[in-house]
């Protein structure tokens, strides 16, 4: 079956300790998280977690089902499959030079990214998208040299009226 | 009025119905000790080890069906529970650890006798709770008993600090839950059992493969119903003796690693193998690979995340196996299976795994088998870990519902005795014996202590070979006999039980086994006899590590003589 990466959707308490019972859970059962991104949901008192893992087919399903057992999982699907929209947020801070700073503000443009900080010799790009767009974007910036990166990791939600 | 976190607890206890809860004390948990007198409907058994609290609270819930209570003080208090979770852990056995935790000020701090003991036991109890308020406790508990004992049993571990213990607050034990993320699987899916039942009538050779699950669902009645109905032949895991009675003509014994030829044969050469609330731990499987290669499967299991873990399955059911097997009982035909059935006869014939040789010296299996037949099959049998247990499986007939009770997934050696002193507390008018082995019985020896302040009749039986026994014949066999470590220097056991004022008896010629085991049956209390079985004797059938169930190493020993 295909290493496919999936991404799970899960809505967990909000509570001290749930995090570490989920991540728990995949360094138990040997899953590798590909990244991980949870805050508030639409639920007083619960979060929702996206979370993105390798693997085949039968695999995720078994730490679906293992994450399912824990008490403080109130839900989790396995959205892959589904109609759904995922978007990541990235800074980039890249370096600049005279030369080079109109060229790099094109290419933001282009993607519709934002510079929120400016340096004496670099930029702070924002972008969000799902993750081949921040790729893209971030292997033009490659050449001119990335100082700082950070991702935020995958959200998602399935589309319309899928629950 | 308002109550202390440590009247809570026990109030708490008295409605969840606890009688008795195995514990030490320390200074985390003080409080709650301090409140045991107010409480005389909570019998506190002291024992020596807090590993012998946690064997004691599983043995205990093992034959109760509810969950055993044990409660250690915090830092090493705690950490000295965490094989006897494990192990209920693995067993899916229902219970309660009580930890006290230092005060939430110092949480945090490293304070003297603090550890992480609800990050310790995250891998390893179905839920665990640290109490940081007062107000919650008795939530908690009410939460922790439910999770415990429904669905999939496990243990749930409660860390309370002990300010929480002294805090105040009204007493009010809930009604109801809110538990939004804990679902319990009751009846199989209806389609699922249909299609079940019609593999099952088509089924031309078929195998059931019978787990701890039916014992747990106490589901013997309709679990003989469906293997008679349909005349299904019944293989057991080790935890999964004692569902079906073991001198029925559709009994097998047990498959796997130590598992009769029979047994063996017969799931790799089924069309269908029908797993009943089991999960197919390597120890039973062999190799997966070639795990029953003809066979469609047919797994019945409360928990969906077992099914397809180890094994791809065809029929998934997911439920509660009694409801799940009454269904399945409305609709199978009635079936008959005769060649197959005589082809299964004619292995257990070609390979008599169970017939003890003629021999002077003091052999294991005789010794099991006499203490069968000294009780009738009626007792609770307690192994340790290692080739003790194994002949215990092998050699006693489980025909008494659930009376085998033996660490099956950890494999703690030291389960046997604390676990037997569970037993026997549980069930008190029930005869139990120990089986131990010399090695396992020397890590939790100390609670013979605790058997005879409390005066816990259990009747013990060393297995003594002077070695780390399952694992001197691996060296045997798998690393050309060289014994690395395994030849252990014993002490004289009679005499230890003597200290611990337990009338004990040494036996090392076979006519001395009957008379020594009537002795210790017709002691009042309890009795510990040290059979100086044959050193190297090895337990056989054995399916080398790694291998396929159909490749197993017959018994080597030419002098086979019908008993």
């Amino acid at each position: 079956m295909a290493n496919t990466k999936h991404t799970l959707v899960a809505l967990v308490d909000d509570k001290p300790g749930v995090l570490n019972r989920i991540a728990s859970l995949f360094r138990r059962r040997t899953f590798n998280i590909q990244s991980l991104a949870v805050g508030s949901s639409e639920h007083p008192g619960l979060s929702r977690m996206t979370i993105v893992v390798g693997g085949d087919a039968a695999q995720v399903e078994q730490v679906r089902k293992q994450l399912e057992k824990l008490i403080n999982v109130v839900k989790v699907s396995d959205i892959t499959e589904e109609d759904m929209v995922s978007r990541e947020l990235a800074l980039i801070k890249v370096k600049t030079t005279t030369t080079t700073r109109s060229e790099i503000m094109q290419i933001v443009g282009i993607f519709r990214a934002n510079i929120v900080d400016v340096g004496p010799n670099s930029l702070t790009v924002e972008v969000t998208g799902d993750e081949n767009k921040v790729n893209s974007l971030l292997g033009l910036l490659h050449d001119f040299g990335v100082k700082e990166l950070s991702r935020t990791g995958r959200i998602a939600l399935t589309r319309g009226s899928s629950p | 009025m308002k109550k202390t976190g440590a009247q809570i607890l026990c109030e708490s206890l008295i409605k969840e119905g606890v009688e008795v809860i195995f514990g030490i004390l320390g200074g985390a948990v003080l409080p709650i000790y301090d409140a045991f007198p107010q409480y005389p409907k909570l019998r506190h058994i002291l024992v020596r080890h807090e590993q012998g609290a946690a064997h004691a609270a599983d043995g205990y819930a093992r034959v109760t069906h509810k969950a055993g209570v044990c409660i250690a003080t915090s830092g090493p208090g705690a950490t000295n529970l965490v094989t006897g979770i494990a192990n209920a852990y693995m067993d899916s056995v229902p219970m309660i650890a009580i930890t006290g935790q230092v005060t939430r000020p110092v949480i945090g701090k490293d304070a003297f006798q603090e550890t992480d003991i609800t990050g310790i036991t995250l891998p390893i109890t179905k839920h665990n709770y640290l109490v940081t308020d007062v107000a919650e406790l008795a939530e908690t508990i009410k939460e922790a008993f439910h999770i415990a004992q429904t669905g999939r049993p496990g243990p749930v571990l409660i860390d309370i600090p002990r300010d929480v213990q002294q805090e105040q607050e009204n007493f009010v034990y809930p009604d109801k839950l809110d538990l939004p993320g804990y679902r319990i699987p009751s009846r199989g899916h209806p389609a699922q059992i249909k299609k079940a039942a019609k593999l099952i009538s088509e089924a031309e050779q078929p195998v059931v493969i019978a787990g701890r699950g039916i014992i747990i669902s106490q589901a013997y009645d309709e679990f003989k119903e469906f293997a008679e109905k349909a005349q299904l032949p019944v293989a057991h895991t080790l935890l999964g003796l004692g569902s079906f009675p073991g001198n029925h003509i559709l009994d097998l014994g047990m498959l796997g690693m130590h598992g009769a030829p029979c047994a063996n044969m017969a799931v790799q050469n089924a069309d269908l193998i029908i797993a009943i609330g089991m999960r197919f731990d390597d120890r039973a499987t062999g190799n997966t690979r070639e795990f029953a290669p003809n066979a469609r499967i047919i797994h019945i299991d409360i928990d969906p995340a077992e099914i397809g873990k180890n094994i791809p399955t065809d029929i998934p059911v997911v439920g509660d196996v009694k409801s799940v097997l009454t269904a399945l009982n409305e609709q199978i035909e009635r079936g008959e299976h005769v060649d197959w059935l005589s082809k299964i006869e004619q292995w257990r014939h070609e390979h008599p795994s169970l017939e003890i040789r003629q021999s002077d010296e003091l052999l294991p299996q005789y010794i099991i088998h006499q203490i069968f037949e000294a009780t009738h099959g009626d007792a609770f049998v307690v192994t340790g870990v290692g080739q003790n247990q194994m002949w215990a499986a092998r050699y006693f007939v489980y025909t008494k519902p659930n009376s085998i009770i033996s660490a099956g997934g950890l494999g703690p050696m030291g389960f046997e005795l604390p676990a037997a002193m569970g037993v026997k507390v549980g069930r008190p008018d029930e005869v139990v014996w120990c089986v131990a082995g010399d090695g396992g019985f020397q890590m939790t020896i100390q609670e013979l202590a605790t058997i005879t302040q409390e005066n816990i009749a259990v009747k013990i039986a060393i297995l003594d070979n002077g070695y780390l026994g399952m694992v001197r014949q691996w060296q045997e066999l798998f690393y050309e006999r060289r014994y690395v470590d395994t030849k252990l220097w014993n002490p004289d056991f009679v005499k230890i039980a003597e200290a611990y004022d337990i009338p004990g008896l040494r036996v090392t010629r076979r006519e001395e086994v009957i008379p020594s085991i009537q002795k210790a049956m017709e002691y009042p209390g309890p009795f510990l006899i040290d059979f100086l079985i044959e050193p190297e004797e090895n337990i056989y059938p054995i399916v080398p590590p790694g291998e396929s169930l159909a490749r197993f190493l017959d018994t080597p020993k030419p002098e086979i003589v019908r008993k």
